[in-house]
């Protein structure tokens, strides 16, 4: 009798033909608030809600400033059978989206919450109950799902607290603030947020839009949603460029941050600037001693959707280049209409290294976590 | 060519819509005011399902200020990205040579004429009919 070895798959292997992906942005919205918010906010904020709704910080107006592409900016075809809200019914995301697009990694940023509310006991009563909601209703549920903690950021003590209080929970991968605030992000009033973000060894996210109160654009108030589209980029190079020249990073080594829906196409442009004017006239700044374009490469990471989608693929790959490969996390923006679809983003030239580092990698490191 | 019948004519009502697979395709079909459409159920820009598009028209615009609006129903944009394409021949609005999706010859045919379908034809009745 003889005995076949069979030769098996080492460990190694196995992990090689995994093809899951990380999704950095998936925006989980509640199916009725009476039913998944009120639970986690005191009666006092529910007549809160009820009497003087949700005001932000923005002029007459109880929303977005700007009509969206779709309504509900979502996909149409991203409703539940069920009914809700896009993004409001786990069962229906599974079988859109986390299966078919073989989603292991997925982090919930939701954008409804107490982030950029004028009233700020409310900001925080809200956001702390938007936070034990994608707990109670998404992380347990799922657990290729985690939640950011959503914080006031224009209170900060507040915010601190917040982190505190949630930063034990594993399910919780990172801080999550609006790229729009009411002072340019590196100023001194925000630090708390990041000194504890770096001391619980959370991320520091930071997404597309907000309410700051001043125009979204460098000139003033645009006409068109197509300019606020457009305006994602600026705001996330403002906010960049205030946390470098301000020495956000230079007390923080630690901190990563990771910018979500402004595109990366502008990034070499403004790592060029920025080490120009820099290294001319770097004695006005106190704070900021490495070069700008050193601290993105060692503490900043970018989600890719919307990605830029030029005539010439190759010239969006020279720029992932110019960037890194190793900085950009993979990013759907589902339920939203501007998805970006994870087997189109890429052309086939890519090489399997380069996909596994953009589509799943990058994010494992940057959050700290194994696809579950 | 193929005819393939997908529907009798009752069946597939003015303003109704539906999705078919014929060869292995999934194919969008919309009956606009009697008026019956095919196109290849896929975007051309990222594969999005343009079955559940919404149907609109063709704005066009001389001037600032002068616009005009044509074509009810016939112009479907996609439910993602919002790119636009004619019913009638799967070309996009903006750019029609480079980005366009398939058009399929939609008509009512007798059932007695017919000899390839894919669902029970009774010659009694009028069908759905989709070239391929």
């Amino acid at each position: 009798m003889t005995t076949e070895v069979l030769e098996r798959p080492s460990g190694e292997r196995a992990a090689e033909s995994d093809t899951r992906i990380a999704d950095c942005d998936i925006h989980p919205s509640p199916k009725s608030l009476e039913h998944e918010i009120y639970p986690f906010l005191e009666k006092r904020w529910q007549r809160h809600l009820e009497r003087y709704g949700a005001r932000p910080r923005q002029p007459f107006l109880n929303g977005p400033a700007y009509p969206k592409g779709q309504p509900d900016a979502a996909r149409r075809d991203a409703y539940p059978p069920a009914g809700g809200r896009p993004g409001s019914d786990l069962a229906f995301m599974r079988e859109q989206h986390l299966d078919p697009n073989d989603v292991g990694f997925g982090v919930l940023n939701p954008l409804k919450s107490g982030q950029g509310l004028q009233n700020l006991d409310f900001a925080d009563a809200y956001c702390r109950a938007i936070n034990d909601w994608q707990i109670a209703f998404w992380t347990r549920e799922e657990p290729r799902l985690k939640a950011s903690i959503v914080i006031p950021y224009e209170d900060a003590a507040a915010s601190v607290g917040e982190i505190e209080r949630c930063a034990g929970e594993e399910d919780y991968v990172q801080v999550f603030m609006l790229n729009r605030t009411a002072e340019p992000m590196g100023q001194r009033r925000y630090w708390p947020i990041y000194d504890a973000a770096a001391a619980a060894g959370l991320p520091l996210a930071v997404h597309a839009f907000g309410f700051g109160g001043a125009p979204i654009s460098g000139s003033g108030w645009p006409s068109y949603y197509i300019e606020d589209m457009t305006g994602h980029a600026q705001s996330s190079q403002a906010v960049l460029t205030s946390m470098i020249f301000e020495g956000v990073f230079d007390r923080l080594p630690g901190l990563r941050m990771v910018l979500i829906e402004s595109g990366f196409a502008w990034l070499p442009a403004l790592c060029w600037r920025l080490d120009r004017v820099w290294m001319r006239m770097r004695d006005e700044l106190h704070r900021c001693k490495r070069r700008p374009s050193e601290i993105v490469r060692e503490q900043v990471f970018l989600t890719t959707q919307p990605m830029e989608e030029p005539r010439r693929p190759r010239q969006l790959l020279d720029c992932i280049e110019w960037i890194g490969w190793d900085r950009l996390l993979f990013a759907t923006d589902y339920p939203h209409w501007d998805f970006d679809r994870p087997d189109r983003v890429l052309p086939p030239s890519v090489d399997r290294d380069r996909r596994r580092a953009f589509f799943r990698e990058n994010a494992l490191r940057v959050y700290g976590r194994q696809m579950p | 060519m193929t005819l393939h019948a997908v529907a009798p004519v009752a069946d597939f009502p003015p303003g109704t819509r539906r999705c078919v697979v014929l060869e292995g395709r999934r194919i969008a079909l919309f009956n606009v005011g009697g008026r019956y459409f095919g196109l290849l159920d896929r975007c051309p820009h990222q594969g999005g399902p343009l079955s559940e598009g919404v149907l609109t028209g063709l704005v066009e615009a001389k001037a600032p200020g002068e616009y005009s609006f044509s074509r009810p129903g016939e112009i479907l944009r996609c439910p993602w990205h919002g790119w636009e394409f004619d019913l009638a021949t799967g070309e996009s609005r903006f750019d029609p040579r480079r980005h366009k999706t398939r058009a399929y010859r939609v008509t009512a045919a007798p059932g007695e004429e017919l000899k390839a379908e894919t669902v029970p034809v009774r010659v009694e009745e009028d069908y759905v009919v989709v070239e391929t």
